[in-house]
């Protein structure tokens, strides 16, 4: 995984709640069996009308906003554990989406994945929403070593909680399955006391 | 320490805590199927990792699978391959595969418990949300992404931050008519869709001990609507009897070694939750679902409230529905009975209960898909798939379908469907499809009368 490093960017507002992983990526582009390709698809039906083409009033259309943070509404990422959802907005080019609350799946998937997700409190939500509206070119700064996000033009900041282990994975590029691999004596170990202490059902299936 | 049923699971399988850190938690049953496994297995292929504990894995395929000829090679060049690809995985790692036209096959979260694979005190995980489906036989399961399916394949364990304990207790009793599905989306209506975040969550009190497996299992089902990661119910009598005897429940001696063990698993008296809830079964009534969201459920004969926050109204509109209108009387032209909170055989009795010698009215796209192949057999043996094809009903082979819409089963633009799956969502059973949740007996009542009606008038 790329190691994830503190950024300034212009920022994307999304501000609907509730976006759940179907708006992030419909079911119908989940046939793939590799990761590439589901940036084009991000948001699909909203993006696009049923024709294809791109529906104008769909922040991602307007021109006026770009940059690499997705500020969206109250409870993200709701619904299917698809990490399809991840994929697609890191695969879009963002590296960090703010909002006042993230699904629990959603939240480890984009973790596995290096993508951020900053969650800040309703008020400073608003504020950055207000923040972008007014200004699209405004910057904002995502420190991860020090946990806070800046509204660079006016210099308020708030600090985010991420679980310290995450942190840690996420500054130095690694991941799970490499901590996981490391541990698999201790695995084994498990499995066999386990084994004298309690029925443990059949294992082969 | 006086501990919670979750309690005393999770702690059975904590390899290891990481001081300020998730815990390592084993995990005795992976389940997996043909859309969120592929890219796990090329990770570890691109890592040169092999499958740690292949024994302990189980496959279908359900989520992009036809509900019409199975038999033949699948017409999408997409999901064809996503289920070869499924199949050589397996193939090469050893791992038992029940795919399309097995006798076992069927949704994961029909299957695995109906062979007997979902057993209480296990942990239990899948690459999909409904994976707390399983909590009803009193395990912890989870819903979990693809990276972490690939984790589990590298060393049958998660890195997992113990979540906090909530419990819903419902006392009382139900009153005629009122399903389990009601119980859920009226517990959901009431919490909202983000309560639950954070937390898993227990479900005790009379109506849950009363009710069947069946029953249990689309409570369960639906815990994630309300942003649990998983909810589950102590094992009992009821859980017992429905696991012994199945494909793969221990037999003999191992299986009453079993039993003595999972009657150990309750909530000790005086254990403490972080939140809890409770409800009167009584004020319980048939429900339905009017926005876009799982939450947004009223009563049958309710009408959609009129105080309304800003996606409220953005719901409203993609529904083409009216604050203070009430929903019955409603045309509807298509209903779905199927997808893993209600297409087990219950499910079907119910509805075939109540249509039998009626026939659906002619505006209605009445579709009914088995959750799995058993219960598409059990349909047969008991005769209901005769009552459903007179009555008008399609009935196909079993798969997820309309549910998520990845194979052709979808709502077409701007048609409603009363549907008996987990999800109303914007176009999740295709695109611009307006989905209306409810319970399999409501879903039959509307496809007779061709509008939403008030089946309870009809037991006096
Ligand atoms: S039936 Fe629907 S909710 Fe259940 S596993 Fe399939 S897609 Fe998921």
């Amino acid at each position: 995984m790329e190691k994830f490093i503190t950024f300034t960017d212009t920022a994307v507002p999304l501000d609907t709640e509730n976006v759940d992983t179907d708006q992030i990526i419909p079911a119908r582009f989940l046939k793939a069996t590799d990761k590439a390709g589901f940036g084009e698809n991000l948001f699909r039906d909203w993006r696009y009308d049923k024709n294809g083409d791109p529906n104008s009033g769909f922040v991602l259309n307007q021109t006026r906003f770009s940059g690499s943070i997705l500020i969206a509404g109250n409870n993200f990422g709701c619904g299917s554990s698809r990490e399809h959802a991840a994929w697609a907005i890191k695969a879009y080019g963002f590296k960090a989406v703010v909002s006042s609350y993230f699904a629990d799946i959603f939240k480890g998937n984009a973790l596995n994945n290096g993508l951020l997700p900053v969650q800040v409190s309703p008020d400073f939500l608003h504020q950055l929403f207000t923040s972008v509206e007014k200004d699209a070119q405004e910057k904002f700064s995502i420190d991860l070593e020090n946990q806070f996000i800046k509204i660079e033009g006016t210099a308020e900041k708030e600090h985010f909680d991420i679980d310290p282990y995450k942190k840690t994975c996420l500054i130095n590029g690694y991941d799970d399955i490499d901590f996981l691999t490391s541990k698999l004596e201790a695995i084994k170990k498990f499995e066999q006391k386990r084994k004298d202490k309690e029925p443990v059902a059949q294992e082969t299936l | 320490m006086k501990k919670t049923l979750f309690d005393k699971i999770w702690d059975a399988h904590v390899v290891e805590s990481i001081p300020d850190g998730p815990d390592i938690l084993y995990i005795d049953k992976h389940l997996i199927h043909e859309v969120t496994s592929p890219q796990a297995f090329n990770e570890l292929k691109e890592r040169n990792i092999p499958v740690f504990r292949p024994a302990q894995i189980v496959a279908t395929a359900d989520h992009n699978t036809p509900t019409l000829d199975q038999h033949l090679p699948v017409r999408d060049l997409l999901s064809r391959k996503q289920l070869k690809e499924l199949s050589q995985n397996c193939a090469e790692n050893d791992i038992a595969l029940y795919g399309l036209g097995h006798p076992f096959n069927g949704i994961v979260h029909v299957m695995a418990p109906e062979l007997g694979i979902t057993q209480p005190g296990m942990t239990i995980v899948c690459g999909d949300s409904h994976t707390s489906t399983h909590g009803a036989f009193g395990t912890i399961a989870f819903g979990i992404g693809t990276s972490q399916v690939t984790q589990v394949f590298a060393s049958q364990c998660l890195l997992v931050q113990k979540p906090k304990k909530l419990r819903v207790n419902v006392n009382g009793k139900l009153k005629k008519g009122v399903l389990p599905k009601d119980v859920i989306l009226y517990i959901i209506s009431k919490l909202g869709t983000n309560s639950g975040t954070g937390y898993f969550c227990e479900y005790a009190g009379d109506v849950f001990e009363e009710m069947s497996m069946e029953g249990r299992m689309t409570v369960c089902n639906m815990s994630i609507e309300m942003g649990a990661r998983g909810g589950l119910i102590a094992p009992d009598q009821t859980t017992i009897d429905y696991v012994e005897g199945r494909e793969f429940a221990p037999k003999g001696d191992e299986f009453d070694k079993m039993t003595t063990y999972w009657k150990t698993l309750k909530t000790d008296a005086g254990a403490e939750f972080d939140q809890e809830y409770s409800f009167e079964a009584e004020d319980i009534e048939p429900m339905i679902t009017y926005g876009t969201n799982p939450g947004m459920g009223i009563k049958l004969t309710g009408s959609i409230p009129v105080e309304g926050n800003k996606s409220d109204a953005k719901a409203l509109a993609y529904m083409n529905f009216s604050p203070g209108e009430r929903l019955l009387e409603k045309p509807i032209n298509y209903i779905f009975i199927g997808s893993c909170t209600n297409s087990r055989i219950e499910d079907f009795r119910v509805a075939a209960s109540y249509i039998k010698g009626k026939k659906k009215a002619d505006n209605v796209n009445a579709l009914i898909v088995p959750g799995s192949q058993q219960v598409a057999l059990q349909i047969k043996e008991e005769g209901l798939d005769r009552i459903f094809e007179e009555a008008g009903f399609t009935l196909r082979q079993p798969g997820c379908s309309a549910c998520l819409a990845m194979n052709d089963d979808k709502i077409p633009e701007g048609e409603y469907c009363v549907s008996t799956s987990n999800r109303n969502f914007e176009g999740r059973q295709g695109p611009g499809s307006r989905t209306i949740l409810a319970s399999p007996l409501t879903a039959a009542a509307t496809a007779i009368s061709g509008k939403i009606s008030d089946y309870t008038l009809t037991f006096n």
